[in-house]
């Protein structure tokens, strides 16, 4: 079924389709990372091989970074060895490597945008799999191997069974208190964890189209929690002036040029999918993962589920599981819930735009006693926007710790973890056992609810604070 | 990589759905820059269980794994597959598998061998009255047997997949044979598309 947004962007990157293999597809860039790329350097050099294309390949540190202390050496060994690799490997093949202190670094899925780098039309890879937020700009974007890294190194191209197309199409408006992390939790919940798999999202409808890009961005990161190759959606105004005079986008003529092409990247009225899914947006709340998948959700008006109210055995089961490990009680009012550590950050939540939403939240107010909050800015450069804005002081004066930008907290490589048996509110990505730590237990939520519950030290939304 | 044809030897039933990366090899292990040496990481936190079921005797030296639906969902970690190489697994048999650890899989030649979920559940069945039975995967004929039990199933994987498992074969190479249609693509590329301003490798 060609017309479609997603056949649009494959289509111009077909470089050949052998008879009897996936046909290959070229890669307009490629993000590298220090954690899922020595290998694949190592696989070049054994080999003998060059980056074929070292100028479509931006490298930069963010998963075992310390957020902290970065005026001395990191103190874990294998993170500094990590690091110290990259800067060789980079060096070697003559690639650019925003590093550590540099204000271009961040982590990946933060600077490629922020850069005007990811731009609609494109393919954008990286070895890891919340790549898929780059199709926010109507880009066909998603994570790889690191044996696919040192293919894309090697080739600039990927071999590539075409996935299936599916549809989320969310009519209507989201309510106040609704952000896009909540929307995102609702689709993945419909999805479940693996409903996705085999497919590229295209996000439609009026509540899509009224998302801010860093909205979008949230949206689309998450594919890859419902399963999906990917997400993207149509790129429109929006997406243009939010790229307009980045220090990657085209530019006079060019510009020109590239709006033109750009708005023909949309899907056809008369296009089908190969699954199409509803979602009503007035019917969504702010959503809370009460279980060790992102699919596990539930608004923050309800109760810890029980397991005997799922369909299906295995559900019931995969249910009692994540209760006995998050240590929930069924029938608990997720209102009630204590947390001891809050996370704001990561690829899906650490733009500016989310800590400014949680600086309105916290304005005036105090962290609960007892609860270490932290923010962590997805880039250097957002961390500076927000302290010229004065976010550092207002969040250091309400008691939240302000570190500097990395993967941090979403995925513990970097020691910012949690304690066994600690309870979070995590703007990240993934609650899966032991993902902020080995025994932590990890509650997905949107910056205003974990901005929110860490001054009330129990879920809480914004208005419902005194 | 070298090929592989068959693989026969003892299995490991974990009956799980939804089995995600970041339990098949905790973050802290992605530290190391080599592909091995992973093993003692594999499923970390879960074998801290006497009673999981890679800490039963027969489990060292299994080497098909037999799991759950959506096997290998969440992070990119190539270090998942490593890690199930380096225990010792050759193959894992599941009724559905996430599409990055499904590719990492055939990259490193590990086979992801997707059987029916009925089928799935009669491997759970044979291999519940008898964890010792030996299984089979024969990558050629896509099949997965427990010839104790008279059990033979079918499984999905894809010609191009099972040909690069058969031969082991190197990927980047299979690629390179299309050198010129590349080379071709890229004259055609729009000329505003973003690069990075040229660098000089340094001297090797």
């Amino acid at each position: 079924m060609s017309g479609r947004l997603f056949d649009k962007v494959w289509d111009r990157h077909l470089v050949v389709s052998p008879e009897g293999e996936p046909p290959l597809l070229y890669i307009d860039l490629h993000l590298v990372h220090e954690v899922t790329s020595p290998q694949a350097f190592e696989g070049l050099e054994l080999a003998g091989r060059p980056v074929r294309r070292p100028e479509l390949t931006l490298a930069t540190m963010d998963h075992d970074v310390p957020t902290a202390g970065l005026d001395k050496p990191i103190a874990d060994p294998l993170a500094a060895a990590q690091i110290s690799r990259l800067r060789a490997n980079c060096a070697a093949h003559g690639i650019t490597l925003h590093a550590l202190g540099s204000i271009d670094q961040g982590i990946v899925h933060v600077i490629g945008p922020q850069l005007g780098l990811t731009q609609p039309g494109m393919t954008v890879v990286c070895g890891d799999s919340h790549t898929s937020t780059h199709g926010a700009f109507g880009a066909l974007a998603f994570g790889i191997g690191t044996t696919e890294v040192e293919h894309v190194l090697a080739t600039q191209t990927l071999r590539q069974v075409k996935p299936a197309a599916m549809s989320v199409t969310v009519e209507g408006q989201l309510g106040e208190e609704v952000s896009a992390k909540d929307l995102v939790l609702g689709i993945v919940r419909a999805l479940g964890p693996g409903g996705g798999v085999g497919s590229v999202i295209e996000y439609r409808g009026e509540a899509i189209r009224a998302l801010s890009m860093a909205g979008r961005m949230t949206v689309c990161n998450m594919s890859i929690e419902g399963g999906a190759r990917a997400g993207m959606i149509a790129p429109d105004d929006t997406t243009f002036t939010y790229l307009e005079g980045r220090r990657h986008s085209p530019r006079g003529k060019d510009w020109e040029a590239a709006l033109d092409d750009w708005r023909s990247l949309v899907t056809d009225e008369s296009a089908e999918f190969d699954h199409d899914i509803r979602i009503d947006a007035a019917s969504l709340r702010p959503a809370v993962t009460w279980g060790t998948t992102p699919a596990q959700s539930v608004t923050i008006d309800d109760k810890v589920p029980d397991p005997s109210s799922f369909a299906s055995p295995a559900q019931q089961q995969a249910a009692q599981r994540a209760l006995t490990y998050m240590g929930l009680e069924p029938g608990t009012a997720i209102r009630d819930i204590p947390v001891d550590v809050v996370f704001i950050g990561s690829c899906t939540n650490g733009r500016l735009r989310d800590l400014q939403v949680a600086a309105d939240v916290i304005r005036g107010r105090r962290v609960h006693p007892g609860v270490r909050a932290l923010v962590v800015p997805g880039s250097a450069r957002v961390k500076a926007e927000a302290e010229a804005e004065g976010l550092d002081k207002l969040f250091t004066d309400a008691g939240f710790e302000w570190r500097s930008a990395g993967c941090s907290m979403c995925l513990g490589m970097n020691g910012d973890i949690l304690a066994p048996g600690q309870r979070s509110a995590s703007t990240s990505n993934r609650n899966f056992e032991g993902r902020q730590g080995p025994g932590g237990r990890t509650h997905l939520v949107s910056p205003a609810v974990a901005a929110a519950t860490a001054v009330a030290g129990r879920f809480t939304l914004p208005g419902d604070l005194s | 990589m070298t090929g592989v044809q068959r693989i026969a030897g003892r299995a490991v039933a974990l009956q799980r759905d939804d089995v995600d990366t970041d339990q098949i090899i905790p973050a802290a292990w992605l530290k190391r820059v080599e592909r091995t040496g992973f093993a003692p990481g594999l499923f970390g936190a879960w074998r801290d269980d006497p009673a999981f079921v890679l800490n039963r005797p027969g489990a060292t030296g299994a080497k098909i794994l037999v799991a759950g639906n959506n096997f290998g969902c969440g992070s990119s970690r190539e270090h998942a597959v490593w890690a199930l190489q380096d225990f010792g697994f050759a193959a894992v048999v599941s009724p559905g598998f996430a599409d990055i650890f499904r590719g990492n899989a055939v990259s490193s030649g590990l086979v992801p061998a997707q059987a029916g979920a009925a089928a799935v559940a009669r491997l759970f069945a044979a291999l519940a009255a008898d964890e010792e039975a030996e299984v089979v995967v024969d990558v050629a004929a896509r099949t997965v047997a427990i010839p104790s039990a008279g059990i033979e199933e079918p499984f999905a994987l894809p010609d191009f997949a099972r040909w690069r498992l058969l031969e082991g074969l190197d990927d980047v190479a299979l690629t390179l044979r299309h050198a010129d249609a590349i080379t071709a693509f890229e004259a055609g590329r729009p000329s505003w598309l973003p690069a990075q301003a040229p660098a000089q490798p340094a001297p090797r």
